[in-house]
């Protein structure tokens, strides 16, 4: 089957690219545009480690046909510093023992950018739903959480200064 | 294997599409059907994608409300006038998850899934159906019943059940979403302190959601209170069915939905 364009925006820059019809979003990223912090675990929905953000909504780019995101705006995990900074959740990950091996941080950490954008002052269990479809078999989530909640707190602060 | 995907401009178009081919499927959230594609479990060569199709409104009419077929799980929650369906929305997967899955894609889903549809089947929901030639409405009883005859779910509409009349309850292993060990909604509608048109319904007690007609048999006609109640759960497991799988043995839900259904009926628990 002939190689199909799409054109979507990452992280700010376009991506115009002839991709294998019906390639997943997730292998897009990973294997075309070089994005290889989104993980791919398990392509089922599942793990939630291929999770990004299609205009502004959470969404699992491993069941996402990448013709799909056609003329969409996406954010991955190298999309959330800014300028070379360090987003409060990223710095709270790093700083909290949020991460281990590594392997669901990205995820976990755009399923809380999602949130905290959507919801400045979230309660524990807000967070716990937020990433409620992210699995991490390595830190036992209360790190993560906390993480969480103080990068919350961290960005309310940056904001009202 | 590379995958077709599909654009077309209007439902008719995306029927006529998958009826003339033996592997074409139509896409919604994409949560199963991507799953497979992915996995193989069976040759998927051709999506018909939905968007842009605009089955996504969700309608109010009086008291009848229409849900169309793409609305997602997300759309279902955040919709003030369905706030008594919020716990069934939320109570499929983590936010990513919700944000694709549909109402429509609920239908299909295999067992243990079809929370949403098990709700739905507790309301009387019709579905709206468009194939190649014609647009037909049928009861959800009847189009759960039999093997998808093919064409695209368009809608599903019911009626809006008085207010506290609509209970539902989801028990699961993982926390806090999970696949469904069993679910349970029911419509118990009240007139003159008795219950009137009474529908029980329930999620992974067998092979698609079934109604519990012996159930809502025991309860028609009669006061909520203990002797009901009782009747009631004598009969509370007839024409179940379940399956073993990782969240459950069939023994361990027929024995516990007894339990569930007691708390469901008598207001205890979570709905
Ligand atoms: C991690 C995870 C957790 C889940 N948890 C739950 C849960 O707790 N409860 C639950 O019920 N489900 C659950 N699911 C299953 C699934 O997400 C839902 O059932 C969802 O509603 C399916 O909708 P979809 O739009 O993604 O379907 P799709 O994958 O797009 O479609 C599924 C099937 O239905 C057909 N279809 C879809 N829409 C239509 C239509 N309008 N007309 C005709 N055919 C159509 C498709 O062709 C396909 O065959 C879960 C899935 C995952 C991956
Ligand atoms: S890789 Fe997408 S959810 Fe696991
Ligand atoms: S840090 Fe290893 S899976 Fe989460």
């Amino acid at each position: 089957m002939a190689r199909v364009p799409v054109v979507f925006t990452v992280n700010g820059t376009e991506a115009a690219e002839f991709v294998e019809p019906g390639a997943m979003l997730s292998d897009v990223l990973r294997d075309k545009l070089d994005l290889t912090g989104t993980r791919v675990g398990c392509s089922q929905g599942t793990c939630g480690a291929c999770t990004v953000m299609i205009d502004g909504e959470l969404i699992l780019s491993c069941l996402t046909p990448a013709q799909r995101v056609n003329g969409k705006s996406v954010v991955t995990i190298e999309g959330v510093a800014t300028n070379g900074e360090l987003d409060p959740i990223q710095q709270a990950f790093a700083t909290g023992f949020a991460t281990q091996c590594g392997f669901c941080t990205s995820g976990m950490i755009v399923a809380a950018k999602a949130l905290l954008d959507a919801n400045p002052d979230p309660s524990r269990d807000e967070v716990v739903d937020a990433i409620s479809g992210n699995i991490c078999r390595c830190t036992g989530y209360e790190p993560i959480i906390n993480a969480i909640l103080s990068a919350a707190a961290e960005r309310r602060v940056a904001k009202s200064a | 294997m590379a995958l077709d995907i599909v654009k077309v401009d209007s439902v008719r178009e995306a029927a006529a599409t998958i009826a003339a081919s033996g592997d074409a499927y139509f896409l919604a959230g994409g949560t199963i059907l991507a799953r497979v594609a992915n996995t193989g479990g069976f040759p998927v060569r051709t999506m018909v994608l939905s968007d842009g199709l605009g089955l996504d409104a969700i309608a109010v009419d009086g008291d009848t409300i229409e849900i169309g077929a793409a609305a997602t799980m997300t759309r279902i929650a955040a919709e003030p006038r369905l706030a008594f369906l919020r716990p069934v929305a939320e109570s499929i997967g983590g936010p990513a998850i919700r944000n694709m899955a549909t109402v429509g894609g609920n239908l299909f889903a295999r067992y243990p899934y079809g929370d949403f549809a098990v709700a739905l089947l507790a309301l009387d929901a019709e579905v709206t159906i468009e194939d190649a030639e014609k647009t037909r409405t049928t009861g959800l009883d009847d189009f759960l019943a039999s093997a998808p005859a093919g064409g695209i779910v368009r809608a599903l509409r019911f009626k809006l059940p008085p207010d506290g009349a609509f209970r539902f309850t989801k028990v699961v292993r993982k926390h806090p979403h999970g696949a469904s060990v069993l679910s349970i909604a029911a419509v118990l509608p009240e007139t003159g302190g008795k219950v009137s048109n009474a529908r029980v319904a329930y999620g992974a007690m067998s092979e698609r959601p079934m109604r519990a007609k012996a159930v809502e048999g025991a309860l028609e006609g009669r006061a909520l209170d203990a002797q009901t109640l009782e009747n009631a759960l004598k009969v509370a497991t007839d024409g179940c069915q379940p399956q073993t799988d990782p969240q459950a043995t069939d023994w361990y839900r027929m024995t516990v939905l007894p339990v569930h259904l007691k708390r469901l009926l008598s207001g205890e628990g979570r709905f």
